[in-house]
């Protein structure tokens, strides 16, 4: 008799995922020392297609100060940049990378064997994710001394209009203008538009991927789902991202079709809203498990799903995927998603993570769980902690809320 | 004689209870739980078994509970302190009730219906503020033993006397203010506790019966009347309160056994 599952089932693909990881950063770095290449930096949900078009290397800094939070490094390199005069209450990506390249280091070196992350010609950001993003970029821009240009982005949108579609592409087309002098090249209509193209191929697939988190049992977690996004972050745009996703999807569906669960005996089916803790990846997802609970969706991994893009309208698309995201619409609209979210995943509960130095991705402080209980009659629990600063979490506080949740949940 | 036990290990104090078959007490121990959580559970649980002139092997069942439940070798099995204190409390408060627990390191409320269902429940955020760490920590500052803030609190004469701040250092840091403005200890004391109870209680929305537990209410009995003052409502506790968790732990063993209550 073979013994009981302990841990997660591990995905077959991560071998594919972990070279292709790989091979971008060591592309990048190569590319960095290559004075024929250019290397712009691009913040997560910034407009990498355009600087595909311009034949960038693109590198992604969120991506870098993530790994540096789930090798649980970013608490050390924090405090550098607290001490720097970056507060110990901003964006913890910000204060964590940039701690870490004060200190000269980088979790690529164990990694991949690179000295340091690399330097751009470009940095480019829009700050639909948070300001802080636009501070980050500036603190580089001023150390290594190229241009910082960037997308303003619109908050708290109802109902997309007209005006912010020309807005948002106004603004890319203007970025479009200023980064020609950078690349030393006019913007290659037909690569911008494959770019877009592949964008969307990826992102629809990304988004079959997660939506398999809606059969019972699902045969993926969002534990899964924050390590296997890496590519749809840094690589979307390209064809190497839209393969990866083919495979990927293709086992979650001999999972589905085999009744693999992600988690064996799955009781309990919820909802994670807000960032991933990273540096507890494996602690949360290992505790889940053993509570028979597979965590089925979130918003953030949807925050990749960019289906507006369109190859014939690519600065309109784009300016369209950027409007209609979760992270710049009211609350109204956020709500109308989640509770979307909750029925078409038959969740059972949502975890709100309050990250303390991540309020525009933490939707628990204006009374909207309270809100969505009302309305959908699904519990709520609210855990306090960081994306990647851990002096923020209390571990033995998180694990007695999870638990006390799951008893709430299946008892009676 | 059948026995079922139920060990609280809280992060200040590791409480026991041991009852019998019709569910009543027969015996309850409590120790520091220090650094050794198994040791202070073995502890607790020798005086409760003590108290009910029992051994051991009368024990059927044995469920653990609190930030240390999981250290306690000996239990059957684990339940979390927040279904514990819920059970414990509607076990003598069997109606709809808020439970408001204020331990030694964080404070609970937790919502209960009629029926005993538990609907929602919070801990306190990531600091001191409404636990007993802050009671403990402005003892030392009127350097008193903690066991003494209750009798000062009652002998305070300024009720107006009051601390504003969130942060347990800037509340110090208050209260050292107040001592060189000439503020008596004894309403000092008092103004300690009617602050635990206020970051308590402005926190949430109370509907119905409010239950107070934990061994703030149980070492400092004026934390009911603080209680009731703040929040405007009566507010009932149970007997013994700091062992509101380990006998909801005990019912939670009982019950395993089919000794249900009528009320669980």
């Amino acid at each position: 008799m073979s013994e009981p599952q302990r841990i997660p089932a591990r995905i077959a693909s991560a071998k594919t995922m972990k070279k292709i990881m790989a091979d971008h950063f060591l592309g990048i770095d190569a590319a960095s020392k290559d004075p024929s290449k250019r290397v712009a930096w691009c913040t997560s949900v910034g407009p990498a297609e355009l600087l595909q078009g311009f034949g960038f290397e693109v590198y992604y800094p969120e991506n870098h100060a993530a790994i540096l939070g789930a090798t649980r490094k970013a608490t050390e390199y924090i405090p550098y940049a607290n001490a720097a005069g970056y507060s110990p209450d901003i964006c913890s990506y910000l204060t964590a990378d940039v701690g870490a390249y004060m200190q000269g280091y980088t979790p690529l070196t164990a990694a991949y064997g690179i000295e340091s992350v690399p330097k751009p010609d470009v940095l480019v950001y829009n700050t639909n994710q948070c300001r802080d993003v636009q501070d980050w970029f500036m603190w580089y821009g001023k150390h290594w001394n190229v241009p910082v240009l960037g997308i303003q982005t619109h908050r708290n949108i109802g109902e997309v209009t007209r005006e912010h579609i020309d807005s948002i592409s106004g603004q890319i087309r203007k970025l479009a203008e200023d980064l020609e002098p950078i690349a030393g090249k006019k913007l290659d209509m037909d690569q911008f538009r494959e770019s877009v193209r592949l964008s969307r191929k990826c992102s629809e697939l990304w988004e079959k991927v997660l939506r398999t988190g809606s059969h019972v049992p699902s045969p993926l977690t969002f534990f899964d789902g924050q390590i296997h996004m890496g590519p749809a972050v840094v690589l979307r745009g390209t064809r190497i991202a839209v393969d990866y996703y083919e495979q990927l999807l293709a086992e979650l569906q001999q999972r589905i079709d085999e009744g693999v669960a992600a988690v064996p005996g799955e009781k309990v089916r919820l909802y994670w809203e807000g960032m991933p803790v990273w540096g507890k990846i494996r602690a949360l997802s290992e505790q889940f498990f053993e509570l028979n609970t597979c965590v089925v969706a979130s918003t953030y991994c949807n925050s990749w799903i960019f289906n507006q893009l369109d190859p014939d309208e690519p600065f309109e698309s784009m300016a369209r995927a950027y409007t209609e995201l979760f992270i710049v619409r009211s609350d109204p609209v956020k709500e109308d998603y989640i509770a979307e979210m909750c029925e078409d995943f038959k969740v059972d509960g949502v975890v709100y993570h309050d990250a303390k130095t991540c309020p525009n991705n933490t939707n628990n402080r204006y009374g909207m769980p309270q809100r969505l209980t009302e309305r959908t009659k699904i519990p709520h629990l609210v855990i306090n902690g960081d994306l990647n600063d851990l002096r923020c979490y209390s571990e033995e506080q998180a694990k007695t809320n999870i638990e006390a949740f799951v008893e709430q949940l299946t008892e009676g | 004689m059948d026995l079922f036990a139920g060990i609280d290990v809280g992060s200040s104090a590791t409480k026991a209870v041991c009852i019998d078959e019709n569910l009543n007490v027969a015996g309850r121990g409590h120790a520091y739980s220090a650094a050794d959580f198994e040791g202070a559970a073995r502890k607790a649980f020798g005086q409760a078994l003590e108290e009910a002139g029992a051994s051991e092997s009368d024990v059927k069942a044995v469920v653990s509970t609190g930030y240390g439940r999981t250290n306690v070798a000996f239990a059957t099995r684990r339940r979390t302190e927040i279904d514990c204190h819920a059970r414990g409390a509607y076990h003598y408060f069997p109606m709809a009730i808020t439970v408001v627990d204020i331990g030694g390191q964080d404070n609970k409320v937790i919502e209960i219906d009629g029926n005993g269902k538990r609907i929602s429940f919070s801990m306190n955020r990531k600091c001191a503020a409404g636990t007993g760490s802050f009671i403990e920590e402005m003892a030392l500052r009127l350097k008193v033993p903690v066991h003494q803030v209750n009798e000062l609190a009652e002998a305070a004469t300024d009720e107006s006397v009051s601390i504003g701040s969130y942060c347990t250092v800037f509340a110090m840091t208050e209260i050292l203010g107040k001592i060189r403005e000439g503020v008596k200890a004894e309403d000092l004391a008092r103004a300690a506790l009617v602050s635990v109870a206020k970051r308590v209680l402005e926190a949430h929305v109370f509907t119905g019966q409010v239950i107070a537990t934990g061994g703030v209410v149980a070492h400092h009995p004026i934390m009911r009347k603080i209680l009731q003052q703040t929040l405007g409502a009566d507010v009932k506790v149970p007997p013994f309160p700091q062992h509101t968790g380990a006998m909801g732990a005990a019912l939670f063993a009982a019950g395993a056994h089919g000794k249900e209550s009528k009320d669980g």
